[in-house]
């Protein structure tokens, strides 16, 4: 696994801090998590044996400083930070990468500002909508209905890992405080339905851009991914079989060749 | 003592098995499945007419709230209730308990300052204005509130309307949420400089701090009983006593089941399908929908402890409780006028409650029964406890006018029983 460190970022008149978790070497890439919060995991540490990664946490779901998310009253406010977070982290123009929430906010940072932006991968992003496909409430959604929402077999490992019940009790309670702060934190961009207009801005996005799908991705369908791919002028799509909305998890060696592969492109 | 009749107008006719069939009995339970409109017309009539009946026979309030998208209670609109009861109780001396209307689901907020200007005025000097924050149910899933926002849409609607009740002059208002280029409320409230502000809650730290700044009565809203409500409330009060406030019983409300029959044996045969009822039935709610954020960050982390300690959800223990499991852990008080005397009296000095609102039409208690609970409750019980609190302290949280206190009608209620039988 690489070192990983901590980089703490202050911004937006000094009101928002929060933290970047960066590994690797070579060249910048920004990864920006799901709803749930974020984990270092083998995904990203596979990423970061090419690139150095730099995963900043959406502002209120790091730990101790549930009081960050006060000051971002909405998206717009959210992108215009992300811009500052990366003028602190030194990055001009970084490959950016994110997953589910993230790949919405990675898209919306990418259209407003496109020079910011030299490549993006987008997975099982939300930020669309289709009445005839609706995205499913993850946030209004019981524990045990999610599996099945999320992995393309909510009996194989990487959903097992999910579940596996904590070591302790406190860590129990921590895990479940993170996890559920960070959903009420990202939730303030999406809530009621995670369709915020990007509809009108995807086609400024000049980054050349990966669109990688679950093929079972059962809270957000597949269809979406051709929406994301013929609004985006540079796109292309690539489905990932045997994998939910978790791709990176599920199937973590094809996904992240994928977007090593289309990166270093 | 202010004792208020509360009624929640609930669905009465679940099927047996609803707990079983359905997901939930908020958010998505199916209209056209479980009501027809006809019946529902009966339902909301009844209500009015068992509220109606508790003013004619001398409560000193009656209460209504507001609630979206389910068979528990559904009065979407409170404030039309509250117009029929107001326009209905002219001249009576009994106070329109608005439980009310919910900040952050009403836009723009100054809706509630007119509506409620509207009845004080109809009642002329009657309202007390309840300022719910909304349950999650109600204001994330009906309204699509945002929940981390939701808190924070409470705050500035409650400044926003009592600005717009106070302020001699037009004002234009820069909220975060809600911007007026000129507010200038028409009617005003007939009580001055605002009719009194209950905030109901249910034992979050946050909402003492803001019934204590802002000098309201807090209402502490629990279905468990004062047993159990008793833990919160001595921590309501030394957090009053903390923050230097005059301990005056009236600050606090608190809501209690209350089911009286001729005797205990009585009691247990008319009520307990109707208490069960309740718990199971109207009380089954899809914990997803309380979603992330409703809760700030400190009241979830002490919510995921508290859960932590219990074994067992109370939802689940609670399938297999027989009537007596219910009065002996408090949950109901119900027996006959004695039993039922007692244990108020108990409650009231327990708690140091001086506003009760009891819920007696409960669950599925058909309209005949709720009158009765209604009559036995008035005639039996109210004369001797209502004396509580009143020759030491003044409620403040009353309408002025009102404060003197009534007088039991018991004509009316013979004149009632008479004209039911």
């Amino acid at each position: 696994m690489a070192a990983v460190s901590e980089r703490e970022t202050t911004v937006w008149q000094g009101k928002v801090q929060s933290r970047a978790l960066v590994a690797g070497d070579g060249p910048p890439l920004v990864f920006f998590h799901g709803a749930m919060g974020l984990t270092w995991d083998p995904f990203l540490d596979a990423l970061a044996e090419s690139f150095t990664v730099y995963a900043p946490e959406h502002p209120g779901t790091t730990p101790g400083l549930p009081d960050a998310i006060k000051p971002i009253d909405n998206l717009w406010d959210l992108v215009l930070s992300y811009y500052e977070v990366f003028d602190e982290l030194g990055l001009e123009s970084p490959a950016v990468v994110g997953h589910s929430f993230g790949g919405m906010v990675a898209a919306e940072v990418a259209a407003t500002n496109p020079s910011r932006v030299s490549r993006l991968a987008l997975i099982d992003p939300v930020g669309l909508w289709r009445d005839d496909a609706p995205v499913k409430n993850w946030m209004a959604t019981a524990p045990d209905k999610l599996g099945p929402l999320l992995f393309a077999d909510p009996t194989g490992p990487a959903a097992q890992a999910m579940a596996t019940p904590p070591p302790d009790p406190e860590t129990g309670i921590q895990i479940a405080l993170r996890t559920t702060w960070s959903l009420a934190c990202t939730g303030k961009f999406v809530w009621p339905i995670p369709d915020k207009g990007l509809k009108k801005r995807l086609h400024r996005i000049t980054a050349p851009t990966l669109i990688l799908w679950g093929e079972q991705d059962g809270l957000i369908p597949p269809v979406y991914a051709s929406e994301f791919e013929n609004a985006i002028p540079d796109a292309r799509v690539e489905l990932i079989a045997g994998a939910g909305h978790l791709p990176q998890m599920e199937q973590f060696e094809q996904t992240a060749n994928a977007v090593r592969g289309f990166l270093s492109g | 003592m202010k004792i208020s009749m509360f009624h929640l107008m609930p669905h009465r006719e679940l099927p047996d098995d609803f707990e079983e069939r359905y997901h939930s009995v908020w958010v998505d339970p199916p209209f056209h499945e479980l009501a027809t409109p006809e019946r529902v017309g009966d339902y909301y009539n009844w209500t009015l007419d068992e509220l109606m009946h508790a003013a004619d026979l001398g409560f000193d309030g009656i209460c209504v709230n507001e609630h979206h998208q389910n068979a528990y209670g559904f009065m979407p609109g409170p404030n039309v209730m509250g117009g029929a009861l107001a326009r209905a109780t002219r001249g009576q001396d009994v106070a329109l308990v608005q439980m009310g209307a919910t900040l952050p689901t009403t836009n723009p907020p100054i809706r509630i300052a007119e509506e409620y200007a509207m009845l004080d005025c109809i009642s002329g000097g009657r309202l007390v204005a309840g300022m719910p924050l909304g349950t999650a149910m109600d204001a994330n899933m009906g309204y699509g509130i945002t929940p981390i926002e939701q808190r924070e849409r409470y705050y500035e609607a409650h400044d926003l309307i009592l600005k717009a009740w106070q302020s001699r002059k037009p004002f234009p208002y820069n909220g975060k949420y809600t911007q007026l280029p000129m507010v200038n409320l028409w009617p005003r409230p007939v009580q001055q400089p605002h009719p009194p502000v209950w905030v109901p809650g249910m034992g979050s730290l946050s909402t003492w701090e803001f019934a204590a700044d802002q000098g309201h009565c807090y209402c502490f809203l629990s279905y468990f009983g004062h047993a159990r409500g008793k833990a919160v409330m001595d921590s309501f009060w030394e957090f009053m006593d903390s923050k230097e406030k005059e301990l005056n019983p009236y600050r606090a409300g608190f809501l209690q089941l209350v089911a009286v029959s001729e005797t205990d044996a009585q009691a247990e045969k008319d009520y307990e399908k109707h208490i069960k009822y309740f718990f199971e039935k109207c009380l089954h709610i899809a914990p997803e929908f309380t979603p992330p954020g409703h809760q700030d960050y400190r009241s979830l982390e002490n919510n995921l402890r508290r859960m932590l300690s219990q074994q067992m959800s109370e939802q689940q223990r609670l399938s297999d409780w027989s009537f007596k499991d219910y009065v002996d852990n408090q949950y109901v008080i119900s027996g006959g006028p004695a039993s039922v005397r007692d244990q108020l009296e108990e409650l009231i000095e327990s708690l140091r409650v001086g506003n009760l609102m009891l819920l007696l039409q409960i669950g599925s208690m058909p309209h005949e029964l709720a009158m009765k609970n209604i009559e036995l409750m008035a005639t039996e019980v109210i004369p001797h406890i209502r004396h509580h609190w009143t020759d030491e302290w003044e409620n403040k949280w009353w309408p002025e006018s009102l404060r003197g206190g009534r007088q039991m009608n018991a004509e009316a209620g013979v004149a009632a029983v008479a004209g039911g039988s």
